[in-house]
């Protein structure tokens, strides 16, 4: 059966509380990608040319995965500011403004039995 | 043991094709084991054509010896006579190369004006005498080939003659130029003191080095005899006859007619004729060696029977000079020609035979008739489904098979029989009876291994080319040089089929080679150029293309313009 025939994209908002630890706020997930990166190694998109920012790792408990963030989403907006044209130290900057306790991020997901079988084929 | 060793060497000599045996000699000395006998048929065969040729042509000469720098406005006009009353229309001009019989590579030897001249008379006409019959073909070719050498004995000797008059004018002139006022009138001459003198010492000089130059340049054995003049050497000869005659007209009015007092101008006048005649040498040189050095043209030589190919880098040459050059390069870069190999297994080729017939249903009245009718035959041949070449392919595949297992005997055969063999060295004492020297070491060790060799070389066919003779010297070779059995040069010799000048000369068959082509071979060498050099089983042919014209251009890198990025892949936790 082609699996390729049908996959399920949907945007979903995510709002995301951090976590004091210490002198830091921390949100609880791992990043990948960005222009400067090289996008044929990213082993959760669909189009080996995309340059967006993915999530690679949500820690266990955290406030990323209590808020809903899934592994191999796509973050296409935080805060209302764009990530799909970013560095990948802008993007890290974007998400860790000191002075924001809130995030709200705009990911896109594919469905969840693509999702594993691309990272099981990764 | 020696002694039994030889005794089965002599006993193995018989079957082992000598030179010229009886066919039916030499199946009677054959006792009880049948093995020998194919041995020497086949070669017996295969020497029945090469005696004629061996014995037909001997024809050393060639125009590159120094003397044949005659007048050839001769050999022009007689030429043209000759070529005008054999064909005037452009076909296909066929000329023959005829090759000397001594080794090709030997080309600096000195030879004196007095070996020259002679050659012309030791150079053998066909005498058609030989051991076997010979059918009327042979005998036409025999008498053509007698009118043909008759002639050319006849302007060769001419030839040489004049030549050798011209070189011995040219270095005598200056000489006759100094001497004759001191001769004829010796008191009227002004005195002439230093300079005379000094110019005495560049004259003599000079003269030496024209010398030592000539010698180095046109001494030498010719390696091939042309069909055709060579061009420059004639161009060159007219040059120097033209040159020694105006000076000797100028001489003869100016000097000895009106007995020139001033001798120093005379002598000047000696010296200016010599640095000529060093100029002109120099343009000999530039002609005949240096113009064809600078690759510009690519030759492809193949074989007709088999279908090897060689290439070959040369300059501008004309055709019958390159066909000389190929000819040398076939005898040491193509394998020997055996013709044993050429033809397909009979049980393949049999059943090729189409047994279709056709019928012409209706009127007769096509004119195309047999054209139609043999398209059609082919046609329905072709569709056919026929498997010759499955048996073709198991055959080939038996045969390799076989040729490998005989080729495993044989070098183990090789390998055991060099054990038994070691050099003496000083401090053994050895009993004096069983010190050999390499002949005799290499019977004893050849008995060991004739078996093994005689069947392989039976199976991969080259038993004609390999006399016990030629296998006993090999092996003196490789014993007195300590080949060790990993070089194999024993073994790499028979394995493979080697160049033709490997082997002993008598296989080099004829060295009578016949040029065809389209355009007179004295041509230039030009791109596209297809001639063709002929002999009795097959011929060799070399088609011409021009080098490409390589436009090179420049691209400089800064070196430090070698800059690299990593291609990152980070992940960082937020």
């Amino acid at each position: 059966p082609t699996i390729l025939s049908y996959f399920i994209f949907f945007q979903q908002r995510i709002e995301i509380h951090k976590l004091r630890q210490g002198d830091n706020l921390i949100l609880g997930f791992s990043i990948g990608g960005g222009i400067d990166q090289d996008p044929t190694q990213n082993p959760f998109s669909e189009d080996k040319t995309d340059k967006g920012i993915y999530v690679t790792r949500v820690t266990e408990g955290g406030p990323a995965e209590v808020a809903g963030l899934q592994i191999g989403d796509k973050i296409m907006q935080v805060n209302g500011w764009d990530m799909t044209m970013v560095t990948h130290d802008q993007a890290r900057k974007r998400l860790t403004k000191r002075n924001e306790e809130v995030v709200r991020l705009l990911v896109t997901r594919q469905s969840l039995q693509k999702a594993v079988q691309q990272s099981m084929m990764s | 043991k020696i002694e039994s060793l030889k005794v089965t060497v002599d006993f193995l000599k018989v079957p082992l094709g000598l030179k010229k045996p009886p066919l039916k000699e030499a199946l009677a000395a054959v006792p009880g084991p049948g093995r020998a006998k194919p041995f020497g048929v086949e070669r017996h065969k295969s020497r029945r054509c090469d005696t004629m040729d061996n014995e037909s042509q001997y024809s050393g000469y060639s125009y590159k010896s120094g003397h044949s720098r005659s007048s050839r406005k001769h050999r022009d006009r007689r030429d043209r006579h000759r070529s005008k009353s054999r064909d005037g229309s452009r076909g296909d001009k066929s000329v023959t190369i005829q090759a000397p019989g001594e080794p090709l590579l030997d080309n600096e030897s000195t030879r004196g004006d007095e070996r020259d001249d002679n050659w012309g008379e030791t150079t053998t006409v066909v005498t058609g005498t030989s051991e076997h019959s010979i059918s009327h073909d042979d005998i036409t070719r025999i008498t053509k080939d007698m009118e043909d050498s008759a002639h050319l004995d006849c302007s060769r000797h001419l030839g040489v003659s004049l030549a050798a008059a011209l070189a011995l004018l040219a270095f005598v002139t200056p000489l006759a130029f100094m001497v004759l006022p001191q001769l004829l009138w010796r008191e009227e001459l002004e005195p002439c003191g230093t300079p005379c003198e000094g110019l005495f010492i560049s004259v003599a000089f000079k003269l030496l080095i024209l010398l030592l130059g000539s010698w180095a340049l046109f001494f030498r054995r010719p390696k091939a005899f042309f069909p055709r003049i060579f061009v420059f050497r004639a161009l060159l000869m007219v040059l120097v006859f033209l040159l020694v005659v105006s000076y000797w007209l100028f001489y003869g009015v100016r000097i000895l007619d009106s007995r020139e007092r001033n001798y120093q101008g005379v002598v000047q006048y000696t010296v200016s004729l010599v640095d000529a005649l060093l100029f002109v040498h120099y343009l000999a040189v530039v002609l005949l060696e240096l113009r064809q050095l600078q690759p510009q043209f690519t030759l492809k030589a193949v074989r007709s029977a088999d279908g090897a190919s060689r290439f070959y880098n040369v300059g501008h040459l004309s055709i019958q000079r390159a066909a000389v050059w190929i000819l040398e390069n076939y005898y040491h870069d193509f394998p020997v020609y055996n013709p044993a190999l050429l033809n397909l297994p009979k049980s393949v080729l049999s059943k090729k035979m189409s047994g279709f017939k056709v019928y012409s249903l209706g009127e007769e009245n096509t004119t195309n008739n047999s054209t139609g009718q043999s398209r059609a035959v082919i046609a329905a041949a072709a569709r056919r489904r026929d498997n010759s070449h499955n048996e073709y392919y198991y055959e080939e595949a038996e045969h390799e098979r076989r040729v490998r297992k005989r080729r495993a005997r044989l070098v183990v055969a090789v390998e055991e029989a060099f054990t038994h063999i070691k050099r003496l060295q000083e401090e053994d004492q050895k009993n004096p009876r069983e010190i050999m020297d390499p002949r005799e070491a290499a019977q004893a060790i050849f008995a060991s291994m004739a078996r093994a060799m005689q069947k392989y070389l039976r199976t991969t066919k080259q038993q004609p080319y390999h006399t016990m003779e030629s296998i006993l010297q090999h092996l003196e070779f490789c014993i007195t040089h300590d080949m060790t059995p990993k070089v194999r040069r024993v073994g790499r010799r028979y394995l493979t089929a080697g160049p033709t000048i490997q082997y002993h000369k008598d296989r080099w068959l004829a060295k009578q080679w016949t040029l065809v082509s389209e355009e007179p071979v004295t041509n230039g060498l030009k791109d596209g150029v297809v001639f063709v050099l002929k002999r009795q089983d097959f011929s060799l042919v070399v088609s011409t293309k021009k080098i490409p014209f390589f436009k090179l251009s420049e691209e400089f890198v800064d070196p430090k313009s070698h800059k690299f990025v990593m291609r990152l892949q980070s992940e960082t936790s937020v």
